[in-house]
């Protein structure tokens, strides 16, 4: 089956404003308007509260909120509370699973070994978890967190996706009890590596993994809107 | 005619889903394609469309219900039907908190639980249980089979497609291996040899966790509680009695009894004839512990996040006597005396449909804050039924705290394969004879509880008892409780 995929970076951008920009795709593709896109970008600090998360998962009170800059945001994707920020790369992946790739397992699972193969470029090992450890971990003997996933699902189009630690700031990650589980260790790659990656080459190697491992063809040209907003294509 | 919504499969390898949300209210219209429900698999929400336009007129499963795939789950009927109600269970996610000291421990014998009762004539497990897959639904009406009739192996008893199609073929007996998870008395069941005695209760947690998770393990697991070898009524034919449950004219309604109502039933009776019960009760002054729970109690809900009740001071007292008296952390395996080196602390959580003990593994290492932390999680997760087997397992000791509910102290069973259980009773102000040190007297409010220790008297005897009481007094009495001074303010 012949699909495309539009790779669109957003560069820095709001989680509010990131949220309807994947409805925006996703209803245009329910229409059969829009190809499945992938949107790659980096949100200002926020704590967002996924449909199994629980207010008393946020730790930090009022103040320190204020203080840091950070904002807290319920959402509709799976998972429980976890934290976006600069440093971070978040891809949104909006695509139409109907008719042939409905099973979400499979999904969940294409996106850990996306993210998998990423890391493999920079030398880092880790592997996916499942059940309450969904995510991607280190291969270290005390795996520590270095990608969340959650997803929403609308007649099998999905939005929200994953969130890479490429240079996150790991102190925010205190103010809440990450994905419900107490005592989870993040980790960004900036740790793990010598010569930390930047997110943008980053974000190219997750494009090209993505597309490998969902099978598209990779996509030309990339659209940066970052950088030039005023084309977006139709 | 009314429209079934389905539980859908979300994946080739996927059995069940877990009802999130439901968007639509009870009785309220929806539109066929509109948002009905949300549900989860792994880390992936999906929103379901409503199959059809109408009310949504039954809601058979509450929100953090896991559900088999194929099953009905609600029912979309026409404008003008009327709601049914839904199973009592269905608080949708919501559990009223009975009292500011939560967990809300019970007691294992103390405390009656009455099983959540429906509406109308069937009960809860008959409309769950009947509740089956539209492919079972249409083999029985062919066929002209009562569904309620056939024995069921799937989540919450209810009748799979397999169950009824080996129910008609072998004429309506089940082979043994099937009947197990339902046959009418727990000693009936047939004995799994693998299963040693002392292994009975964790069996039978593990069994209970099942229920809330998968449906395979609750059929590997029949439960055996190992019954002594001369009973004593069928020692003494001459001496053997029993009562009838009813008589022919009384007016009665008879259900069965739930999957965990049995299981509790059979550990119940199986602890009594097991251990040598004794009990010892004493008055504690809690006061100094109600001081400083009500010095720091908001700031730490505010930093920690959670509440902070009474039973953090009770575990940590409880852990620090057990690491003094390490033969009321033990097991008796026949002539042995098995000390455990792990001070795992069971707490007896009151759920809707019966009772569960989650385990604090390691309380001895954890300070108040992870103690608060982790008691009122697994609570939490108790009652939605998020707990994993493994975590109903292990238990070394085991608090249990009809107090919430009122009761002075009880009397509780001990929780096999342990050798004691302390339950706390109300904690209240009382009228207090005090003497200060130059020995004079004067009456005090002071705030007391009464703690009841239960234990097996093969292991332990009164004078040691005594000494566990008398250090776990010294500790709720006398501590200074350091640790909550950053909380204060």
């Amino acid at each position: 089956m012949r699909r495309e995929l539009e790779v669109i970076r957003l560069g820095r951008v709001g989680y509010a404003d990131a949220f309807a920009m994947q409805v925006e795709r996703r209803d245009a593709i329910l229409r059969g308007d829009a190809t499945d896109a992938l949107f790659l970008l980096e949100h200002s600090p926020v704590f967002t509260l996924g449909r199994n998360a629980a207010e008393k998962d946020i730790l930090a009170g009022a103040d320190w909120l204020r203080q840091n800059g950070v904002e807290v945001h319920e959402s509709d994707r799976g998972g429980q509370v976890t934290y976006h920020g600069p440093g971070q790369l978040v891809g949104y992946p909006v695509l139409n699973l109907s008719p042939d790739r409905r099973d979400v397992r499979r999904y969940v699972r294409d996106l850990q070994a996306m993210i998998v193969q990423v890391l493999k470029v920079w030398g880092i090992g880790a592997r996916g978890g499942e059940g309450d450890r969904i995510g991607v971990w280190t291969s270290e003997e005390q795996p520590r967190k270095i990608a969340s996933i959650g997803i929403h699902l609308k007649r099998w189009v999905t939005t929200h996706g994953f969130a890479l630690n490429v240079a996150t700031d790991l102190a925010h990650f205190q103010g809440i009890v990450a994905c419900g589980l107490h005592n989870v260790q993040m980790v960004t790659m900036e740790e793990l590596v010598d010569q930390g990656p930047s997110l943008d080459r980053v974000s190219d190697a997750v494009a090209e993994a993505f597309c490998s491992v969902f099978d598209y063809p990779l996509p030309a040209p990339t659209l940066d809107i970052s950088a030039n907003p005023s084309e977006p294509k139709s | 005619m009314p429209t079934e919504i389905i539980m859908p499969q979300m994946g080739e390898s996927i059995a069940e889903g877990t009802i999130t949300k439901w968007l639509v209210g009870l009785g309220q219209p929806v539109e066929r394609d509109q948002p009905l429900l949300e549900i989860s698999t792994d880390k992936v929400d999906a929103e379901i469309p409503s199959p059809a336009s109408g009310v949504l007129s039954q809601v058979l499963f509450a929100e953090g219900d896991t559900v088999e795939v194929d099953t009905v789950i609600g029912m979309i009927g026409a404008e003008a039907a009327e709601p049914a109600a839904a199973p009592a269970a269905s608080t949708m996610g919501e559990v009223p908190s009975a009292s500011d000291a939560s967990p809300q421990a019970v007691g294992g014998a103390t405390v009656t639980l009455a099983e959540p009762s429906a509406p109308g004539d069937q009960t809860l497990e008959e409309r769950v249980r009947t509740s089956s897959s539209p492919v079972v639904r249409k083999i029985a009406k062919e066929r002209g089979v009562d569904i309620s009739s056939v024995p069921g192996t799937g989540i919450h008893g209810r009748v799979t497609k397999r169950d009824i199609v080996q129910y008609l073929e072998q004429g309506a007996v089940p082979s043994a291996s099937e009947a197990a998870p339902v046959s009418a008395t727990p000693a009936s069941a047939p004995a799994a040899p693998q299963e040693a005695a002392a292994s009975t209760a964790s069996s039978r947690e593990k069994d209970s966790a099942s229920l809330v998770t998968t449906e395979t393990t609750i059929e590997s697991h029949p439960v055996t509680p190992k019954a002594p070898e001369r009973a004593p009524s069928r020692g003494n034919d001459e001496l053997s009695f029993s009562v009838p449950a009813y008589g022919a004219s009384e007016n009665v309604k008879i259900e069965s009894m739930s999957r965990v109502r049995r299981l509790t039933a059979a550990h119940m009776l199986y602890s009594r004839q097991t251990s040598a019960h004794v009990a010892t009760v004493f008055e504690i002054d809690m006061s100094s512990i109600v001081t400083a729970r009500s010095r720091a109690k908001a700031k730490f809900q505010e930093r920690v996040g959670t509440k902070l009740t009474y039973m953090p001071f009770i575990f940590k007292a409880v852990a620090d006597g057990l690491q003094s008296y390490p033969k009321f952390n033990a097991s008796l395996d026949g002539t042995d005396i098995v000390y455990k080196r792990d001070i795992n602390l069971g707490m007896a959580v009151a759920v809707d449909w019966g009772l569960l003990v989650p385990v604090i593994p390691n309380a001895d290492q954890l300070n108040l804050v992870g103690l608060a932390r982790t008691a009122n999680d697994l609570a939490d997760r108790a009652r939605t039924k998020k707990l994993s087997p493994d975590e109903l397992q292990r238990g070394t000791f085991t608090v249990t705290n009809p107090g919430v509910f009122g009761s002075l102290y009880g009397i509780p069973i001990i929780n096999q394969p342990q050798v004691a259980i302390l339950c706390v009773g109300a904690i209240e102000k009382r009228p207090v004879v005090m003497t200060d040190a130059d020995g004079n007297d004067s009456l005090a409010i002071r705030t007391m509880c009464h703690f009841c220790l239960s234990y097996d008297h093969r292991l332990i005897d009164g004078a040691d008892a005594e000494k566990f009481m008398n250090r776990l007094k010294r500790t709720l009495v006398d501590s200074t409780w350091d640790e909550l001074d950053p909380f204060l303010g």
